[in-house]
């Protein structure tokens, strides 16, 4: 199997977007996807419960030094960054925010494009700033995999268009093809 | 250290499209040559040891601290901060993370509390070590909470940090005044049963907390990485420090702090770490609460 892991990006209508994707894959995909959605206070706890309601895959909230395993959904936590080791684990930072976010999906991206190279795939999602950007240029600089949802199908452009702007995506799909592209990429169709 | 295959630029099978900006980007196998030189200069010249920190987060810092300084690449910045110790306290302080809050994470202090509190009125005498305390927030946190459960003054906090600099912004007690609303916010949320305005004097737009609160707090110096341990205590706190170390350096300080703490002794942890994952994780119980508060029980 080509790819290793799956990272996704989004914030502004995100919960729907994530639901939608989740949604679409089956109890046996292989792949481990790492999520950072953008959340505001108070909506920390909650957001996995609903998420896990769509999907026979696992959700979690990612540890520390925790190893990245196939078929589970890791989601960055609240208020910490999200990174991953070439030990294939993950590892937390509460370095300050990085263009505004904690959790922050350029963080997540970088560090996922840094230590995977061409096995990650990055995925951004509706979203309403431009954290995500420098993260899909480097996922497409290290030689990775890059989905965009088409920004006409989002609920807030931003994030896609930024995407879109900084890196040369691979695919640019509706939202209700991410799973399908995604289903693809790990060879369960 | 791992074994683990790298993947240069460019490496790859997937059919990938022109890259729209090719902006210069290091191989990721030099630059990780790069750091390791960098670390390993750093530790033999100044003594600091950043051999076994994780290396994601710290790759970012030290990309960070490349642009601060202006420079190139981490074979130049290696250059400036060997022979050049201005440079040096920069770059100390830009690869170590004093990111934190007063009542940071207030659920957790919410537990210690209702769950740690009633432990520690049993001690005639009780001594605290808060390690990696960076610039104080959650030392004054623990004093101001243990002042309102009337604990303080049979406490002593050893609040320590590697960085000399920072214990001495921690000392001095003083925050930028906007951050206060949140402060006080979390401060409620923690279970603060007074004003937190009683805490602090605002002046200009700065806010100095009260020096009454550091009267049972030592400051000192104390490296995880290379220091071993130098007394006994009744709880240790930890948060968000290890997340900055690698596997085995995290073993090494969960090891001293083992054996820092007697049977009962207390550890508490950020909200995104745990024992899950360390050697440790069957000398200890966890409290009730929910939150990393665990009590060493052999």
């Amino acid at each position: 199997m080509p790819f290793e892991l799956v990272v996704i990006g989004t914030s502004l209508g995100g919960l729907h977007a994530l639901i939608t994707v989740l949604d679409g894959l089956p109890t046996a995909f292989p792949l481990p996807l790492a999520i950072v959605q953008h959340r505001g206070a108070g909506m920390e706890s909650g957001f996995g419960e609903v998420l896990q309601r769509h999907t026979s895959l696992m959700v979690v909230e990612a540890e520390d030094k925790e190893t990245i395993a196939g078929g589970r959904v890791y989601l960055a936590p609240a208020d910490y960054h999200l990174l991953v080791e070439s030990d294939r684990t993950f590892a937390l930072s509460t370095e300050g925010p990085v263009r505004y976010a904690r959790p922050s999906i350029d963080v997540l991206f970088e560090s996922a494009a840094d230590v995977y190279g061409d096995k990650v795939a990055g995925v951004l999602l509706t979203g309403a700033s431009a954290d995500g950007a420098r993260g899909a240029q480097r996922i497409k600089q290290r030689g990775g995999w890059l989905i965009v949802q088409d920004p006409a199908t989002a609920e807030s452009r931003v994030l896609p268009n930024a995407g879109l702007a900084a890196a040369q995506a691979d695919e640019v799909v509706p939202l209700d093809r991410v799973a399908a592209s995604l289903r693809q990429l790990a060879m369960v169709v | 250290m791992d074994n683990q295959e790298h993947h240069v630029e460019g490496g790859g099978g997937s059919p990938v499209a022109v890259d729209r900006c090719p902006a210069r980007l290091s191989s990721f196998t030099l630059e990780e040559i790069e750091i390791d030189l960098l670390v390993e200069g750093v530790y033999r010249q100044y003594g600091f040891d950043f051999r076994n920190y994780a290396r994601s987060s710290l790759r970012r810092r030290i990309q960070n601290a490349v642009r601060s300084e202006r420079v190139e690449t981490i074979s130049a910045l290696q250059e400036r901060v060997l022979h050049d110790p201005g440079a040096f306290e920069r770059f100390l302080l830009e690869v170590s993370v004093n990111v934190s809050a007063v009542f940071r994470d207030p659920p957790f202090f919410l537990a210690f509390r209702r769950e740690v509190v009633p432990l520690l009125r049993t001690y005639p005498f009780i001594r605290i070590w808060q390690a990696g305390c960076s610039m104080g927030e959650e030392v004054y946190s623990l004093a101001i909470l243990l002042e309102e459960e009337n604990l303080y003054d049979r406490c002593r906090i050893y609040a320590t940090d590697m960085n000399g600099a920072i214990l001495r912004l921690a000392k001095a007690g003083i925050y930028p005044l906007e951050v206060m609303q949140k402060y006080t916010l979390n401060y409620i949320q923690a279970g603060g049963t007074r004003s937190f305005s009683e805490y602090y004097t605002a002046m200009y737009d700065h806010a100095i907390l009260h020096p009454a609160l550091q009267r049972n707090v030592l400051f000192s110096e104390h490296n995880l990485a290379t220091d071993g341990p130098f007394n006994e205590f009744n709880v240790i706190l930890c948060r968000n420090v290890m997340i900055y170390f690698n596997k085995q350096l995290q073993a090494r300080v969960h090891g001293l702090f083992y054996d820092s703490l007697p049977p009962f002794g207390i550890l508490g942890l950020g909200s995104g770490e745990s024992l899950r994952f360390t050697a440790c994780e069957t000398g200890y119980e966890p409290l009730a609460g929910g939150e990393r508060l665990y009590r060493r029980v052999r």
